[in-house]
């Protein structure tokens, strides 16, 4: 690998790739948040991991954006929004990535976003398709957007396609979050983008997904340019292989996903997610091996 | 007559120059290639070096790769997770130092010259900064942190019996760099010893660079990085793209 400088097993990442595109293909994810740890896991530096994985998952949204593109799902206007803050956020996350390489904190600090994140997800994951399971029994019905707080904020902008009129604030804070997310840990951010779409800004399910794609596209190719300039840990060569597996996984998911139950899904991503978050949280914990670490310095 | 005579006062001064340099030389040494190319397959390479000594003795073969300056961090336990703490960095330090030699080497080298000509891990002259300006001396832990990471990179060796004897005077030793090596020119210098004493060197060089693919993408990313960039996404958006047109057929 030219920029990851090392030897890797070119199967072995053409097997994470093709995991990874299965989990997605599976369950409908984007996989970033999968992929990174998994490229911690077989060694690839962590600077290089996320900044590639930046660049996998513009792939991924193109992708998957002109589906829901056809289908008219695409609220052009929210995304914008959604966009200003999200290229404000990763410019700010990626400047914060090149501060914290520099004094050398930079893996830990991507490996406890990765806990955190990872434990929010899963932890909300497995509890919802628990509580799906138990609903369906009970034939329960979900309750619709509410009007909050969030309606009290100037600046009110109308959104046609989501049939919503709210302040401009809230989706520009919410870009902002996600971008910043995506900086530091080379994610899309549609874990968290999806349900703060839905439940913050109330939006209706059906275009929230294209939307989100739609804005993490750019987001990410920031990212992705951004993490080139300042810090040169975009590998396209680890990216092409990952890719390649990702897109052969993806179709094989996608397929093995529809012949199986949704709650049933979400429950077992739910336990792969805590799984890796546990893996990470006691790779933190241990004492490590070598108390010393070393870093080139750039030469001048 | 007088036409030949420069010929033949060329080709006299020719052989005397050619067996004077014989003379002057008490070591040959050659590589089976001066020059490493990684390539995107690159797995680490073994290169052989051999040659010929007049005299029978001790050899020490010592490979050092371009220097570059590394900080060294120590991990601290902070509410129960493992964070890098104190830092320091250390000047011009050898990406890749290797010795071999005939047999261990205090058997028959000198404390006094393994100092001076920096032969063995524990002799290397590894020099810390502190807010920009050399210390004395290194602290141990730090010393001994940077060259035991060197080591389990594969960049830090010493072999005490690597140098294989063929006869009295022809020798050969396997020089093996791993598929991290760092690029630039390394010396390789060849010690001989007679009964304890330095008797002769010699030297040469070996260069290791990137090749093809590999090192057309490394150039591109540091060169020209916003391009690359660039590059990475127009990447990025063709795939996306075809593997959304190979999805709808298939």
């Amino acid at each position: 690998m030219p920029i990851a400088e090392m030897s890797v097993n070119i199967l072995l990442i053409f097997m994470v790739g093709a995991g990874v595109g299965l989990l997605s293909g599976l369950f409908g994810v984007g996989g970033g948040f999968l992929m990174t740890p998994l490229l911690f896991f077989i060694g690839i530096p962590s600077a290089v991991a996320v900044a590639t994985g930046a660049s996998l998952i513009v792939a991924a949204s193109i992708s998957g954006v002109l589906a829901h593109w056809k289908r008219g799902n695409v609220d052009f206007r929210m995304g914008g929004f959604l966009l200003v803050g999200g290229v404000a956020g990763s410019s700010i996350g990626v400047w914060l990535f090149t501060v914290l390489r520099e004094q050398g904190h930079i893996d830990l600090v991507i490996r406890i976003c990765y806990v955190v994140f990872l434990a929010i997800i899963g932890g909300l994951m497995l509890t919802e398709s628990l509580r799906a399971m138990m609903r369906r029994r009970k034939n329960q019905a979900r309750r619709e957007h509410v009007h909050n707080w969030m309606h009290g904020l100037p600046f009110k902008v109308r959104f046609r396609r989501s049939r919503l009129y709210i302040s401009a604030l809230p989706p520009l804070a919410v870009g902002l979050f996600v971008g910043l997310l995506a900086g530091i840990m080379g994610v899309g951010g549609g874990f968290v983008m999806v349900p703060a779409m839905i439940y913050l800004l109330g939006m209706p399910t059906a275009v929230v997904v294209g939307t989100s794609l739609f804005q993490i596209i750019f987001v990410s190719a920031n990212v992705t340019i951004l993490q080139s300039a300042t810090n040169q840990t975009v590998d396209i060569i680890l990216a092409l292989i990952l890719l390649f597996g990702g897109v052969l996984g993806a179709q094989m998911g996608a397929r093995m996903g529809a012949r199986m139950q949704g709650e049933q899904l979400r429950g077992m991503l739910a336990v792969i997610v805590l799984a890796v978050c546990a893996k990470l949280t006691y790779e933190l914990v241990l004492p490590p091996t070598e108390l010393f670490s070393i870093a080139e310095i750039a030469r001048y | 007559m007088a036409r030949l005579l420069p010929l033949l006062s060329l080709a006299l001064a020719l052989a005397l120059c050619l067996t004077g340099r014989a003379q002057a030389r008490d070591i040959t040494i050659d590589l089976t290639d001066p020059i490493v190319s990684i390539t995107t397959g690159f797995t680490g390479t073994d290169l052989l070096l051999y040659g010929a000594v007049k005299q029978a003795g001790d050899l020490v073969v010592v490979v050092r790769g371009p220097t570059r300056d590394e900080v060294v961090r120590r991990k601290e336990r902070v509410m129960g997770v493992w964070v890098n703490r104190d830092e320091l960095v250390f000047d011009k330090v050898p990406s890749f130092y290797r010795v071999a030699s005939n047999r261990p080497l205090k058997e028959f080298l000198n404390p006094a010259d393994a100092d001076r000509l920096q032969i063995g891990l524990a002799n290397l002259d590894l020099r810390a900064k502190a807010s920009g300006k050399l210390l004395p001396e290194a602290p141990y832990e730090f010393r001994e942190g940077l060259i035991r990471n060197l080591q389990r990179l594969g960049l830090y060796m010493v072999h005490p019996d690597n140098v294989v004897f063929l006869s009295e005077q022809l020798f050969r030793t396997r020089l093996r760099f791993p598929a991290n090596v760092s690029v630039g020119t390394f010396t390789i210098e060849v010690y001989l010893f007679k009964d304890g004493k330095l008797q002769s060197t010699a030297t040469t060089l070996l260069t290791v660079r990137k090749f093809g693919i590999e090192a057309q993408v490394y150039d591109l990313a540091h060169r020209y990085s916003l391009a690359y960039g660039v590059l990475a996404v127009i990447i990025a958006v063709v795939a996306g793209w075809a593997a959304n047109a190979a999805f709808r057929r298939g």
